[in-house]
């Protein structure tokens, strides 16, 4: 019983520990005075209202919604029919190629920023743009093969077989019957990847330039000038749409996504 | 017909990793071993001379290892509580552990910055107790760690859980029957069964803080990181050449530590096996 009770302080401290910091955050975001308090002498809601105020935020919340959007589309033509063939076919090295699609999150994300900043933006002289399209997209890959992997491990092909067996074409086949059965795995894959590249700082920060940056740099930029509660008030904007995203990535997949290794 | 359209299907993702992952780096390694189109280590021989980038590879590996312990420590018995509580408090206790692993490390580092800060929370607290003045608790490697520990407990956690969850009840109903004590249980079972999921989760925590670039860009001091000092060669010094030797140093630490974990756990696992059969 004594274990029991110790077990469970030490449980709540951890996660005071891990959730403190964030609530702490949240309630500076209120305080009135221009340098970070906490607890704030008197509240207001001043500081949302500047987060529209800055210029630097809007833009750059524009250009990490673009990169993300449209790296996820990428990902999603890239990844999509290779997580589709690695799981229905039997290839040579099948194990490798899995490992392969996995592998740009092994790639400390620092170490592949500034290989991508050398080889795309200098040899091939290509636009900022264009490398940070191609690094999101890069990084986005393995989320999406992986979850849609693991979607379609548990879909039983032989409905596929039935069909094209019935006369039906095999691409009809897969957008009318794969497709539908694993949308949900889809769907997570794409949010997943999503936060991924939304909050990416390693990879974003050599990709920066006159007129360019995400919002995460954005951000980084900006502490490192200013100590308002402007920050705790987008990092709360920032962790509302976290929740939510996460409450649709449990509704699609379930929370053991999160705690199979 | 088939063969065709199978290699069809997976060629857009193995071409977009080749030229756009696979060349890159092999780019950025190999020109580390060449100079005026020869090959030399010479690079490599001098920075590993140099007390100043040996101090910060060291301060690094330290800072790691620090980091990895601790998550384990506070990891395992959360870990271990969350598998054996009720389903609605562990599915609630999960989401709390998720939420943080995809909240921004921009607002993560942030918050450090606040509870550290010369007039943040604890020199708030400790003044006002009369402990002790201001400390310089931000911008030093302590803050770094403590940011680091922060952002990698709760891969901890959740990979923990993960392992606990596929010890069979069997097992530990066995012995219970058997009429062993809890606290045997623990430490005779769970303990050792759940050691190849302890090395997953370090492999992932260590290569984690090893290579994290925020945190100790927020809250580290003068001193750097390995990290942060090829951001500082790569954009402010425009030392190509020393930047390119960090990020190969960074691949070659990051894939032996991977190697040698999951080595070791497939050892370890085979024990568990004969253990458990």
């Amino acid at each position: 019983m004594a274990n029991r009770i110790l077990l469970t302080t030490f449980t709540t401290l951890v996660f005071i520990f891990l959730l403190g910091p964030l609530a702490i955050i949240a309630a500076a975001s209120f305080g009135e005075a221009s340098v970070l308090q906490f607890p704030p002498d008197n509240w207001s809601l001043k500081w949302y209202a500047n987060i529209f105020e800055v210029k630097g935020f809007l833009d750059t919340f524009k250009t990490s919604m673009i990169v993300s959007f449209a790296g996820n589309v990428f990902a999603l033509l890239l990844g999509l029919p290779a997580a589709y063939a690695l799981s229905r076919f039997t290839f040579k090295g099948k194990a490798g190629l899995q490992t392969f699609f996995i592998s740009p999150v092994l790639i400390p994300g620092i170490v592949l920023g500034f290989s991508l900043l050398r080889y795309i933006i200098v040899t091939f002289n290509l636009p900022i743009y264009a490398a940070l399209f191609i690094g999101h997209t890069i990084i986005m890959l393995p989320f999406i093969v992986r979850v849609i992997s693991s979607n379609l491990a548990s879909f039983d092909f032989s409905i596929e077989e039935a069909a094209i067996s019935l006369g039906a074409s095999r691409i009809g086949t897969f957008f009318r019957i794969v497709l539908p059965n694993i949308r949900a795995g889809i769907l997570a894959g794409i949010l997943i990847a999503f936060l991924e590249s939304f909050n990416n700082v390693d990879l974003s920060v050599f990709m920066t330039g006159p007129g360019v940056s995400t919002l995460p740099i954005q951000m980084l930029t900006y502490v490192e000038n200013y100590f308002d509660p402007t920050i705790a008030a987008l990092s709360v904007l920032l962790m509302l749409l976290t929740a939510v995203l996460m409450f649709a990535i449990e509704r699609l997949l379930g929370l053991s996504y999160f705690t199979k290794n | 017909m088939r063969n065709i359209w199978k290699y069809i299907l997976i060629l857009p993702g193995l071409a977009g990793l080749l030229l756009f992952m696979v060349i890159p780096l092999t780019g950025t390694i190999a020109s580390t071993f060449w100079e005026n189109g020869r090959f030399t280590v010479n690079g490599y021989l001098e920075y590993m001379q140099d007390p100043y980038f040996l101090n910060i590879l060291w301060v690094t590996l330290r800072t790691s290892l620090i980091t990895t312990l601790v998550c384990s420590i506070l990891g395992f018995p959360t870990a271990y509580f969350i598998s054996k509580t009720q389903p609605r408090v562990k599915m609630l206790l999960l989401l709390l552990s998720i939420f943080p692993l995809l909240t921004s490390p921009v607002v993560r580092s942030f918050s450090w910055m606040v509870i550290l800060g010369e007039s943040g929370l604890l020199n708030n607290l400790l003044t006002f107790l009369g402990i002790a003045g201001p400390l310089d608790l931000l911008y030093t490697q302590s803050a770094v760690t403590i940011g680091l520990i922060h952002l990698f407990l709760p891969l901890s956690i959740i990979t923990l859980v993960g392992v606990m969850d596929n010890i069979s009840e069997d097992v530990t109903q066995a012995a219970e029957s058997l009429g062993a004590r809890r606290s045997t249980i623990f430490w005779q079972i769970l303990l050792p069964l759940s050691i190849p999921g302890l090395l997953t989760g370090s492999i992932l925590v260590f290569v984690g803080s090893f290579t994290a670039y925020t945190t100790p860009a927020l809250l580290g001091g003068r001193e750097r990181v390995i990290s942060t000092f090829l951001y500082q060669n790569a954009m402010t010094l425009n030392d190509w050449q020393l930047a390119s030797i960090v990020a190969t140093i960074m691949i070659v630490v990051s894939f032996t530590v991977i190697g040698l974990m999951n080595w070791a756990a497939d050892k370890i696992a085979v024990k568990g096996g004969k253990l458990s059969g």
